[in-house]
């Protein structure tokens, strides 16, 4: 036991030191006692890595472009919006969704851990919850931008919302140019996971200028 | 008086890395596993969320930096079980056996069946309080400074140390939430009114990028004083 571990503060270090061994002896510990139920693990898994993601995000923003009154209900109440679309739960109990427009663009971190609305874009990818996201994105939102590959109109404000509550914020990205003719199915396509979190623009529409 | 994870405003971290569209993927199995295996333990319902939050704040800076992303989760995970009680560090090192007495929580297990029910009910944070709402729409506050628990010295708290001390104003209500300075510790919920606080870039770093930029912190009526 290397001598500067305080086992009583952090009994984490009796664990392996590998963090796969570490994860399966938590996981075997845990299980012969009977807390958790590997089919459990197994559930949750597929869940997030198969059925719940930035889909049901792009069909809200697809909604919203597309009808001004589930728009404006957006703005009242999006928790209870988008609930009854199916998308409601964990990291999702309390919804708010800001608007881009040309003169404002919206963009979320989380600076103190990872808060990211689950319901709507599932789990966070790993760069929303590097240390250099949450350390730069308040300070520096358009250089970090940049690292996207996306550049603001000099008119254009940048808000940053930090999430230290519970309450879980979606971007509205501006609807792109081309898109009037488009359905919700089609819309929804336009609709990339980062526009949502403000990294990102949605896609053009081929062949508009 | 902050902690390593409050990061917000620091320099030096280097580029941000994307990745490609979609649902994120995780970088190795063992991250879903850990996900998942932190979960199920949180449905035993022997701890909350700010007190599993405090549980990855508690690491050592040097273990906090060197961990990745779901290692601090283990870790935490790990802390907290013993710290709650659910488990003993006896328990931790022991792999040997595979026969057991029922654990007193095991009918508290998460089965497949629970999971989807278990993420759809979520846990909302909101609260009926008996705190009256202090600050209007608009209103000019002030945040505290220092950043810090004023219950528990160390303890959890939300409102970072880059927004300390910082005037901006209430841009939204949110009705009354949670407070995780107390929840965090066992002290009771003590749910006060909760608002989204904007701030001008300027009010908050030394070269601001954009003179209109803004950041917006949601923040516990206990951090705001009247500016």
């Amino acid at each position: 036991m290397p001598h500067d571990i305080h086992d009583h503060d952090h009994p984490h270090a009796l664990l392996p030191p590998d963090p796969a061994l570490r994860v399966k002896a938590l996981e075997t510990i845990l299980s012969r006692k009977g807390l958790i139920d590997p089919a459990a693990l197994d559930e949750i898994i597929d869940l997030y890595q198969n059925r719940i993601g930035p889909k049901n995000g792009a069909e809200v923003v697809a909604r919203a472009w597309s009808d001004d009154s589930f728009r404006a209900a957006l703005q009242v109440d999006a928790t209870a919006v988008v609930a009854d679309l199916g998308f409601y739960g964990r990291q999702g109990e309390h919804m708010v969704v800001v608007e881009n427009t040309p003169e404002v663009h919206n963009m979320v971190v989380c600076t103190l851990c990872s808060c990211y609305p689950w319901p709507l874009l599932g789990i966070p990818p790993g760069w929303y919850k590097s240390d250099a996201y949450r350390a730069r994105a308040v300070r520096e939102p358009r250089k970090v931008l940049a690292d996207f590959g996306v550049s603001l109109p000099d008119g254009t404000s940048v808000r940053v919302w930090d999430s230290t509550a519970e309450v879980r914020y979606l971007v509205l990205p501006l609807r792109p140019k081309g898109s009037e003719s488009m359905d919700v199915a089609a819309l929804a396509k336009l609709v990339t996971r980062d526009s949502m979190i403000g990294t990102g623009l949605a896609l053009p529409v081929e062949g508009a200028a | 008086m902050s902690r390593v994870h409050d990061m917000g405003g620091r320099f030096g971290d280097g580029p941000v890395l994307p990745e490609p569209q979609g649902i994120a993927q995780p970088g190795a199995d063992w991250h879903g596993r850990a996900l998942a295996v932190s979960l199920a333990c949180g449905a035993l319902g022997q701890w909350n969320i700010d007190m599993s939050r405090h549980g990855r704040e508690c690491l050592t800076p040097k273990d906090y930096a060197r961990f990745s992303y779901y290692e601090k989760w283990m870790a935490g995970l790990a802390d907290v079980l013993v710290q709650t009680g659910v488990l003993t560090p006896v328990d931790l090192q022991d792999l040997s056996t595979d026969t057991e007495d029922a654990h007193p929580l095991a009918n508290r297990m998460m089965t497949a069946d629970m999971v989807v029910p278990a993420m759809e009910r979520g846990g909302p944070a909101n609260r009926p309080s008996d705190v009256p709402t202090a600050f209007s729409i608009g209103q000019a506050v002030c945040t505290a400074r220092p950043a810090g628990n004023r219950l528990v010295d160390g303890g959890h708290t939300r409102l970072p140390a880059y927004a300390q001390g910082a005037k901006g104003r209430i841009l939204r209500q949110h009705g009354t939430h949670v407070f995780p300075d107390s929840s965090a510790h066992g002290l009771g919920e003590a749910p006060e009114p909760l608002y989204a606080v904007v701030f001008s870039a300027s009010e908050l770093w030394s070269n601001p990028e954009h003179p209109g930029d803004e950041v917006i912190l949601d923040l516990w009526q206990s951090y705001l004083e009247p500016a």
